[in-house]
C-alpha cells in the first residue's frame, strides 16, 4: 500500500479540494483508504459525504486540578509554571489552573507541600471511521483550543493505516494540515510520497519553500502542482523554475476557477460535480502523473 | 488595545486584512506581531527593516555528570519521556522537551542545569511607523508555541498602550490559543463557503466560548459561495465588521505582494472604519460585563 499525503505549507491553497478530487479518481481505479490529518479545521467529510460508522473519544495529556479545599496559598504552583498556567482565585481562596495554558508537565503536582494538586487526563476530542463512496474515511475533530492535535493525527492515521492493511487497499490519501509544525510532522510520517499544493503567490512561495524543507528534512520525496495558476503567470513560471532547479517533478497546474467553489457549495469533489471543463481535466492529467510516480516508488 | 486577527481555515485573508488594517491606523504608531511562525507572510507585504534579530527556544536540561547518581528521578517525572537513564547513562532528546524544568526541581543531587535549546527566532524592525516583529519556527522542529509565547513576551504589553495587531496561524489548536490568549479584541476572517463556516464556527468556540473574548467578523470573497456565513452571523449575534467583495483584482494584486490598501486605495477609509468598530465593540462588551 502506498501513502500520499497533500501540504500546503500555506492554508487556503486547495489541499481539501485537491484532496476530494484525487480521492474520486483514483477510486475508480484502485482501491483506496482516506485519512483526514487537518483535525483542527477537518474538512474533506463537508465534501465526501460521509456515512459515520464509528466514533471514539480521543484522551490528550492531562491537565492539573488544584483541591480549591486543601490550597494553603502558598503560591508554589504559581512560582514554578512555565506557561502561565496558575492563575489566583478571583476570590484569592485558592489557586486555580487554567486548563487551555496547561500543558499537563506535572511541575506544580510534584512542588506542591499540601499534595493539592493533582493531574487528570482530559478527553481533547473524537475520531470517526466513516464510509464514503469511494473508501473508507478516519477523521477526527480536536475539541476547541486542545493541544495534541499531533497525537490524533498519529492516531487517525494509525487506523486508516490499519484498516487499509487489512483490506488490502492500494493507496491512503492523507489531507493534511497547513504549517510545517507538530501536525505535518505527524501527517508525513511514513508517507511514500508528499504532494504540495502551492499557488502564485508571495506568500504562496515563501511557504512552499519552507513546506519543501521540511518533507525534505523528513526524506519524504515531494510533487509539487499549482493551484490557481493563472492568477499569476509570473509567479507560476518562478515556482516552475524553482522546481526545475531542484529536480522536484510539477504534476499538474490548475486553473483559477469558480467551479471549485460551486462543487463545495453542493459537497461534492470538483471532479464529480463537472467532469468536463478545463479544471476536471487538469485534475485527471494530474492524477495520471501522480499514479505513476506512485507506481515507480514515491 | 491587543487585536488578534484569525480564521480557523486558512488563506482566508488574515494577513490581507491584519497588515491594511495596520497601515490604515499608522497614525497611531501601531504594533505588528506575525504570530503565524509556522508560515509568517506579513513581512513581504509590510516590508518592514528589520533590524533585530535573536534566537529562541526552550531550556532544556544539561545533566552534570560529576553531581549525577543515576537515580532516574528525573526520567520518572517527566511526562514527555525526554529523559532516560540506562545503567550509568543519562540520555536527553531535546526535541521533546516542553521547557517546564520540572526534572531540575526534582533532582535530589541538583545536578541539573537548562540549556537553551534553538526553536526558531525573533525579528523586529519598523515599516514606516509601524513597529514590526515576526517569530518564525526552524524547519524540521514540531512546536510553534513556545515561539509564539516568546514573542508575545517581549513586545507586549505595548508601550503607552499602542495598538497590537496580531497576525495568527489557521487552525483552532494550541498556537491560535497563544496568540488569542489576553487579546482585547479577536477579529476572525472568513469565506461565504461550507469550509469557511465549519471553521468559522471552531474559531468563534475558541476565542468566545473557550476564551471568553469579544469576537467580530470580516468576511472576505464575499459573494462568492452560499449565504450560510451570514445566516450563522445572525444567529449567533456576531457583528460582521467588513465585506471584501470576491475581486478577482484584489487576488492578482495580492499575489504580487502588495497589500489591499496600497492595491485599492478606496478601501483604506473601510479599514479606519473597521477599527472604530472594534473598539466600540470591545467597548461595549466590557461594559455589558
Amino acid at each position: 500500500m502506498k501513502q500520499l499525503v497533500i501540504l500546503s505549507g500555506k492554508g487556503g491553497t486547495g489541499k481539501t479540494s485537491v484532496a476530494a478530487a484525487l480521492a474520486h479518481l483514483a477510486s475508480q481505479e484502485m482501491r483506496i483508504a482516506l485519512a483526514d490529518a487537518d483535525v483542527d479545521a477537518a474538512n474533506l467529510d463537508l465534501v465526501l459525504q460521509p456515512v459515520r460508522l464509528e466514533e471514539h473519544a480521543f484522551m490528550g495529556g492531562q491537565v492539573a486540578i488544584i483541591d480549591p479545599d486543601r490550597c494553603t496559598l502558598c503560591g508554589r504552583c504559581y512560582e514554578v509554571c512555565r506557561f502561565d498556567a496558575v492563575v489566583p482565585g478571583e476570590d484569592c481562596k485558592a489557586y486555580r489552573i487554567d486548563p487551555l495554558a496547561c500543558e499537563g508537565c506535572a511541575s506544580c503536582i510534584y512542588q506542591c507541600p499540601a499534595g493539592a494538586i493533582h493531574a487528570q487526563e482530559q478527553q481533547a476530542g473524537l475520531w470517526f471511521r466513516s464510509d464514503t463512496r469511494f473508501g473508507p474515511l478516519f477523521h477526527a475533530h480536536l475539541f476547541a483550543g486542545q493541544e495534541n492535535s499531533g497525537k490524533l493525527v498519529t492516531m487517525v492515521k494509525q487506523q486508516a493505516r490499519l484498516l487499509a492493511h487489512d483490506k488490502g487497499r492500494d493507496l491512503l490519501i492523507v489531507d493534511g494540515p497547513p504549517g510545517i509544525g507538530c501536525p505535518v510532522i505527524a501527517a508525513s510520517a511514513g508517507a511514500d510520497l508528499a504532494l504540495l499544493v502551492a499557488e502564485p503567490t508571495v506568500s504562496g512561495i515563501h511557504d512552499l519553500e519552507r513546506i519543501l524543507a521540511t518533507v525534505n528534512h523528513f526524506r519524504v520525496p515531494a510533487i509539487v502542482c499549482i493551484n490557481k495558476a493563472d492568477l499569476n503567470p509570473g509567479h507560476t513560471a518562478a515556482i516552475e523554475a524553482f522546481c526545475a532547479a531542484g529536480a522536484i517533478e510539477m504534476v499538474g497546474k490548475l486553473p483559477y476557477d469558480s467551479v471549485v467553489t460551486k462543487a463545495m457549495v453542493q459537497g461534492q469533489p470538483v471532479t464529480a460535480y463537472q467532469s468536463e471543463g478545463l479544471m476536471a481535466a487538469a485534475l485527471r492529467r494530474m492524477w495520471v502523473r501522480i499514479g505513476h510516480r506512485l507506481r515507480n516508488g514515491g | 488595545m491587543i487585536i488578534a486577527i484569525a480564521s480557523g481555515k486558512g488563506g482566508t485573508g488574515k494577513t490581507t486584512v491584519a497588515t491594511s488594517l495596520a497601515l490604515s491606523i499608522a497614525d497611531k504608531a501601531p504594533l505588528f506581531l506575525d504570530c503565524d511562525v509556522e508560515e509568517p507572510n506579513a513581512a513581504l507585504f509590510l516590508r518592514p527593516e528589520l533590524d533585530h534579530r535573536q534566537e529562541v527556544g526552550v531550556p532544556i536540561p544539561y545533566i552534570d555528570p560529576d553531581k549525577c547518581t543515576y537515580c532516574g528521578r528525573c526520567a520518572q517525572v517527566c511526562v514527555w519521556h525526554v529523559i532516560a537513564v540506562v545503567g550509568r547513562k543519562v540520555l536527553v532528546f531535546p526535541e521533546l522537551c516542553h521547557g517546564c524544568g520540572s526534572c531540575t526541581l526534582n533532582c535530589p543531587e541538583g545536578a541539573i542545569s537548562e540549556v537553551l535549546d534553538v526553536r526558531g527566532s525573533l525579528e523586529s524592525g519598523r515599516a514606516g511607523p509601524i513597529l514590526f516583529a515576526q517569530g518564525t519556527l526552524n524547519v524540521g522542529q514540531a512546536m510553534a508555541v513556545p515561539v509564539i509565547r516568546q514573542l508575545k513576551h517581549k513586545y507586549l504589553p505595548t508601550a503607552n498602550g499602542a495598538v497590537a495587531i496580531l497576525d495568527s496561524s489557521p487552525g483552532t489548536s494550541c498556537p491560535v490559543v497563544e496568540t488569542m490568549r489576553g487579546a482585547d479584541f479577536v477579529l476572525l476572517v472568513t469565506e461565504p463557503t461550507p469550509f469557511g463556516l465549519h471553521d468559522l464556527r471552531l474559531a468563534v468556540q475558541v476565542a468566545r466560548d473557550e476564551l471568553d473574548l469579544p469576537v467580530g467578523v470580516v468576511v472576505n470573497r464575499d459573494g462568492v459561495g452560499y449565504a450560510g456565513v451570514d445566516e450563522y452571523c445572525a444567529a449567533e449575534g456576531l457583528p460582521i465588521l467588513l465585506r471584501i467583495p470576491q475581486d478577482r483584482r484584489i487576488a492578482e494584486a495580492i499575489s504580487e505582494g502588495k497589500t489591499l490598501v496600497e492595491a485599492l486605495p478606496g478601501y483604506r477609509p473601510r479599514f479606519t472604519m473597521l477599527y472604530e468598530r472594534i473598539v466600540q465593540a470591545a467597548a461595549s462588551w466590557k461594559e455589558a460585563r
